[in-house]
Formats: C-alpha cells, structure tokens, sequence
C-alpha cells in the first residue's frame, strides 16, 4: 500500500463526496465505438454497483469517475459508485461474500477473492482476452488473479514501493545512487548514520511501508515463511541471516523509528530528516504539489538492492476488483471490467495515477507516464518485479491473516532494535506463523 | 350517581384493568429498553462468546472448536504482553486519573472567579473526539517533530529529540499520560458534583470543633464521596480497561507490540487479520476482569446499606 500522509488523508476524506466527473466527447466517442464491438452485451436494464478504495490522488479518480461515465453513456448501464478506507473496505468484501449480496464489484486490496473463491464470479474469458490483447499479464498478477485454474479477480493495478533517497546525502556518503546490493546497502546506511544524515525504516506496526521493506529483508536472504507446499519454513539459517543483517541495519537508523507508521517516513523526508527510506511515491507528490523544489528535485527513487538470493525480492500491493457472484448482471460485470482496462481508458487511468499505480499487462510498459518524469520510471517496472505476499506459498487464510498480524514486520523490528536476538525472533515469528498455517 | 359508579365497575374490561394495574404497567414501559438491551447488548455478548468458541474467519462460518483459541492464547506470548499492558495501563492511568481527577475537584468546589466557564473548560479534553486528541498526541510524541522535545532542546535541557513511542516503556508512559489527559475531566466533573451534595454545615461544625483541613477531608469529605467515588472508579477503569482508540491512532499497539492492549490485539487478529473467532476470544478473556472490577466496586467500595437497597442506621 502506498502510503499517504496526514494531508493527503484529511484532503481525501474531505473530498470524499465528489460529484460526478462527465467523460469528455472524445472518451464518449471512443466508448461508443467500444460498446459497438463489446463481446459482453450486458442485461437489459442493468446497473451495477461498485465499491472501491479511497483513492490516493484525486486526478485517479477523476479519471476513474470519467470513465465510468463513458461506460454509462455508451452502455445505458448505470454505476453508482461508494468508496471507503481499506479497513472498512475489507470486513465489508467478506461480508458481502458471506452473505451473497451487496455490491457487484468491489475495488479491493490484496488477494482477499482467495479468502472466499466461492463467492467469486469466473472472469477468465475476460482475463484472457485482455491477457491476449495487451502482451501478457505479468507473473505477480497472474498469481493474485489466478485460483485453481480460473481468474476470480481481475489485477487492475499494483502500487509500487521503493526505495526513496536523497541524492546529494546518497553522493556524500560515497555512492552514486542506491547500490545493487544489499552489502552495499548497508555500507551506505552506515555511512549515512556516520555523516549525520541517517536514513530510516518504519518499524512500528505499518501495514504499508513496514510490510513491504520487512518482506524485503527476509526474502533478499533466501528466507521464506511457508514453502510452496505452505509448511512454515520461517525459523530457517537464510531468515536468521537476514535478521542479522537488519540488526546492523537497524543501528543505522534515526532514532523514533521503532513508532515509525506508514507516514512517519513521509513526513520525515518531506523535513529533510531522513536521507533513505521506503514508500509509494506519494513522498515525491507531495514534494512537488507542495513546492517544495529543493526536496523533489534532490530526491530520486530506486529498486531494493538484491541480497543473497540473488534476485529482485520487492513486495508491492495489489488492488484487484473482485466481482460477485451474487451480481444479477454478469455481463454487465464482465463488460465493466473490460472496458476500464482497454488500451483509451487504462492510459488515461495511468496518467491520471500519475506513478501511484502501475500497470499488470505488459503492453502499457511504453505509456509516457512512465517517462515524461524520469524519477518515475522505475515505478513501471514495479508489477514485473513483485513477489505476492504469501510468498512460495498460495494465497488463502493463512496468508493473509500472518501479513495483517505483522508477523514479519514484528519478527525484523525485534531484531533490528536488539528487542530479542535474530534467532529467538524467527523462532517466536515462526511459532506464531504456524498457529496460522496449522488449522 | 352510585348506581352509575357501580355499573361502570362491572363494565371495565380486561384492557382497562390491566391499564391501571401498576405491575403491568411497569413491566411495559421497561419493554423497550428491554428489548434494546436484548437485542443490541446481550445477543451480541452472547454471539461475541459463542464466535470465541469457533474458528470463523471474516466472511466465512466457522466450526465449534472449543476452547482451542484459549489454549492457543495461554501459549501466545503477544497475548501475555497485552493482557500485561492493559493492566499496566489500567490500574496506572485509573489511580492518577483519580487522584488528579479528586484534587482538581477539590480546587474547582471552592469559590473562585469565573467559576462556571473554567468547570467548562476542564471538560474540554472529554468533548474533544477521542480519535483527534489522540492525533494531536500523535504530534506531541513524535519522534521528530514534537513540541515537547523542542521545548526542551531550546532551554537547552536535552541535545536530541525524545523517542516517546519508539522505545518499549516510554511508549507506555506516553500512551497511559494520553489516557490521563482525557479522563481527569469525567473523574473531577463527576466528583465535583458529589462534593457539592456535601452539607456545608458538617464542616462548619467541624471547623468549630477545631478540625484542621486535612482532618475535614479525611472524616467528612472523603467517606460522604464514596459512593460517587465507587461508580466514577468503576466507569473509569471500564474506560480505560477497554480503551481502543487511543492505541490505535498513535502506534496501533507497536513498537513490537508493546502497547498493545486486548482491546487492540482483539481488533487487530479478528477484523484485520480476519480471524474473528481468535478476536473474539481475546475479546471474550476481558470479561471476567470487567466482572471483577465491577463487583470489586460494588461490594467492596459501596459498603453502606442503602447504596445496596437497604436503609442507612
């Protein structure tokens, strides 16, 4: 999850009743011509409903609101459109899927279909053909779209989170940039203690930012929760040496750091006090929405460094729309979700995400969003590299409830700030793991 | 006219019977509340300690396990810690908020200018929307910005800034002042309206007989504010033993789940983590604590026959 700050929540939730945004001409003419080919005729009389996250940046849902307007006018099919914050967003997907009824689609977080595949409509046609259409989805989306053989979701996009830094900080502690790896990583994080201009992760309980760096850590050793076959593998010799490496990691970082949430670390960068941490790009947003020249133009963003295992070992989030079964218009559904990720309206989504949010299908790999700001470039590459958060293992229950306990996190900050030596937190960590994979 | 009085008797029916009898009477007026007590508060007790027993998950049914969630608890060390934490925090926060709560109570029931309009600022930390003084604390105790360590660095007293919520104990420290914060005012409001019940002529007669202040405090303010003081303690550590807010605004029960109370841990494995059978049986393990305040309170702060149904001697 990116993660926003306190301004970015009070402007979103005073926002949070927008009107309605009117599709331009040229995306009526565009959506019409759509309709015309559109393979899913829906219903007669159909409307749907839609529940979504509270979006991150309000040129997203403009164009967001834009589009299903286009999809109203072109289709005759109505759309109201709710939004609530992840934590309500969530309990609300599974009560819908328990009850069999509620919104037909819900703009969710993470692989929570696969808590309740059952509850879920088979949109593989739709996958596929746009999997067809547009180059591929990329492995990551697959996995979280894919369950048992059917897509249950469609990945409409993945949120990036890298590492952000200062460059000139970066410069004066004798590298160039971000190293490649995570040797060097830390070299650079001493340097930077030793210099006077730490930088930092969040170790408190951030769902976002700490989920998302921690994941790093133990993967980038070779460590692993569950294996492919989900038994937990957590307390291994690769996890141990992770830990060992966050614990020197940790002694680099800025005090207060162990309350650090998810915008701690944005506030701190926007001050100046931290050199190098974790997040979505919502820090550079703000730096350059705020005008705060000095800051954007000195800050740059980068891909963790590769540790042992030799290989990319990022965790960034997916947002999936997950339709129900339940809905009483699926091809509606279908043809919805169709048309929000054909080529005229996903790059006008993409531009309007502005890096926040990256693209699941490879074709959208040349969008100029990517490139008409240079500091946005890595973002693109984001749902190629991620892992999914179960890891080797599959996602389910068990995998999702080990994330939203902080398993992981709690596992790296008890070793990173000495609370407990790195081999009795993966011990605890992999004890508290299996109460969740044993049921 | 008693020929007509007479006939009338004879006429009234069922309905009207039962409209004057005081029994019945009784018993419908209190239908409502009843049913409101019923259906919201006991229903979902009773479901909470039922889910406590299951393994549901959010969004699916669950099967009768027993009380394996309570095993798997006895065993869970982050458990241990909250259940630690929430008394930690209770019985700290409760016995400052009442003190405090009691001398402030004190100074606002002697006659002072603007009396009325500073009694309503003391409220003032209980009307504020508990989700925004725990923000405005979340600045106060941050770990760069807070106005406290800036205050400090400028007199010159401490070089770097305080990590109020970074290090295990400060972090409760800070959390336990933020519930002291909020809670003097209800402590002192509502102990300031015991004091007032208190006859001004008990003190009279004892300042005639000599008695100095502390010994006015001790033998006549003190035992006529027991009873209020039984009922503010209770609600109090009520509060405060089931706070939720708070936590989760400033650390969400971090760093490392130091301030993590059963309350937190209880949202945080049934709702996020979507284990709601485990939630519910953190949730479940706070009740016989709850009971036990309360009946400490109740027999052993309310020690006067008619605070129990009977009559004072």
């Amino acid at each position: 999850m990116t993660s926003f700050t306190r301004r970015d929540v009070l402007k979103a939730s005073a926002a949070a009743t927008v009107g309605a945004v009117a599709a331009t001409p040229a995306m009526l003419h565009a959506a019409r011509a759509w309709a015309a080919d559109n393979q899913w005729t829906p219903e007669k009389g159909a409307s749907l409903r839609l529940l979504r996250w509270k979006r991150f940046v309000q040129s997203e849902e403009e164009a967001f609101l834009a589009t299903i307007d286009a999809f109203t006018k072109a289709t005759g099919v109505q759309v109201r459109i709710d939004s609530e914050g992840f934590e309500d967003l969530r309990p609300k997907a599974a009560v819908a899927a328990n009850i069999g009824s509620g919104p037909d689609i819900i703009w969710g977080i993470h692989a929570d279909a696969h808590l309740y595949p059952d509850a879920m409509m088979d949109v593989s046609d739709v996958c596929e053909y746009l999997g067809g259409k547009y180059g591929g989805w990329y492995p990551a989306a697959e996995t979280y779209g894919i369950r048992d053989g059917k897509w249950i979701n469609l990945p409409v996009t993945i949120s990036g989170n890298l590492i952000n830094y200062r460059k000139s900080m970066v410069q004066k502690a004798g590298f160039d940039g971000i190293p490649e790896s995570t040797e060097d990583f830390l070299k650079l994080m001493q340097n930077l203690k030793a210099n006077g201009t730490p930088g930092s992760f969040a170790l408190g309980n951030a769902s976002g930012d700490g989920n998302a760096w921690t994941h790093w850590i133990v993967w980038s050793h070779g460590g692993q929760v569950v294996d492919k076959d989900n038994n937990v593998v957590l307390n291994s010799p690769e996890t141990v040496a992770g830990l060992e490496y966050v614990k020197q990691l940790g002694e680099t970082f800025a005090p207060g750091a162990a309350s650090w949430l998810d915008g701690h670390n944005n506030k701190a960068f926007l001050q100046g006090d931290c050199s190098v941490t974790n997040n979505g790009i919502s820090i550079y947003a703000a730096a350059v929405r705020e005008g705060m020249t000095d800051i954007a133009e000195d800050m740059d963003h980068a891909f963790y460094p590769v540790g042992p295992a030799g290989k990319p070992t990022e965790l960034h989030v997916c947002f999936p729309m997950m339709p129900y079964k339940h809905t009483k218009y699926p091809n509606a559904v279908k043809a919805l979700l169709t048309f929000l990720m054909e080529k005229d309206q996903y790059d006008a989504f993409l531009q309007g995400s502005v890096g926040y949010l990256s693209h699941p299908l490879r074709a959208f790999k040349d969008h100029p969003v990517w490139t008409e700001d240079p500091k946005r470039t890595v973002f693109r590459d984001v749902a190629e590299r991620t892992l999914t958060f179960s890891g080797d293992g599959s996602l389910g229950y068990a995998a999702s409830s080990v994330f939203a306990d902080f398993i992981v996190v709690n596992m790296v900050a008890e070793a990173a700030t000495g609370a407990k030596s790195p081999k009795d937190a993966a011990a605890d960590a992999h004890r508290r793991a299996e109460r969740y994979y044993n049921v | 006219m008693a020929a007509a009085s007479d006939l009338t008797r004879t006429e009234v029916g069922l309905f009207e019977r039962l409209r004057n009898n005081r029994n019945f009477l009784g018993l419908l007026f209190m239908l409502p509340a009843g049913v409101l007590l019923l259906v919201f508060l006991t229903y979902p007790l009773f479901l909470g300690v039922w889910l406590g027993l299951t393994d549901v998950k959010v969004g699916r049914p669950g099967r009768f396990i027993g009380l394996e969630n309570y095993f798997w608890l006895f065993e869970d060390s982050v458990f241990w810690l909250s259940v630690f934490n929430t008394f930690l925090y209770t019985v700290v926060a409760s016995i400052i908020k009442f003190v405090l709560g009691l001398w402030l109570a004190m100074i606002l029931n002697n006659h002072i200018p603007f009396k009325a309009f500073i009694r309503a600022i003391v409220l003032m930390p209980f009307i504020v929307p508990t989700v925004l003084s725990a923000l405005a604390f979340w600045w106060i105790y941050d770990s760069q910005d807070s106005v406290i360590s800036w205050i400090l660095i400028e007199m010159g007293l401490i070089d770097t800034t305080i990590d109020f919520l970074g290090q295990p104990n400060s972090a409760r420290a800070s959390v336990i002042a933020a519930n002291i914060w909020r809670g003097i005012p209800f402590v002192a409001i509502t102990l300031l309206a015991g004091l007032q019940t208190i006859p001004p002529s008990l003190h009279e007669a004892a300042t005639i007989d000599g008695a100095t202040d502390w010994q006015r405090f001790r033998h006549i303010t003190f035992p006529l504010l027991t009873p209020i003081i039984a009922v503010v303690m209770t609600f109090s550590v009520l509060f405060t033993f089931t706070d939720f807010q708070l936590i989760w605004v400033m650390t969400r029960g971090g760093p490392i789940n130091a301030t993590h109370l059963m309350a937190t841990l209880s949202y945080q494995r049934a709702i996020v983590g979507g284990s709601l059978g485990e939630g519910a049986a953190i949730a479940t393990a706070m009740i016989p604590f709850l009971l036990s305040a309360i009946l400490f309170s109740y027999f052993g702060l309310q020690r006067r026959k008619w605070q129990q149904g009977g009559r004072d001697d």
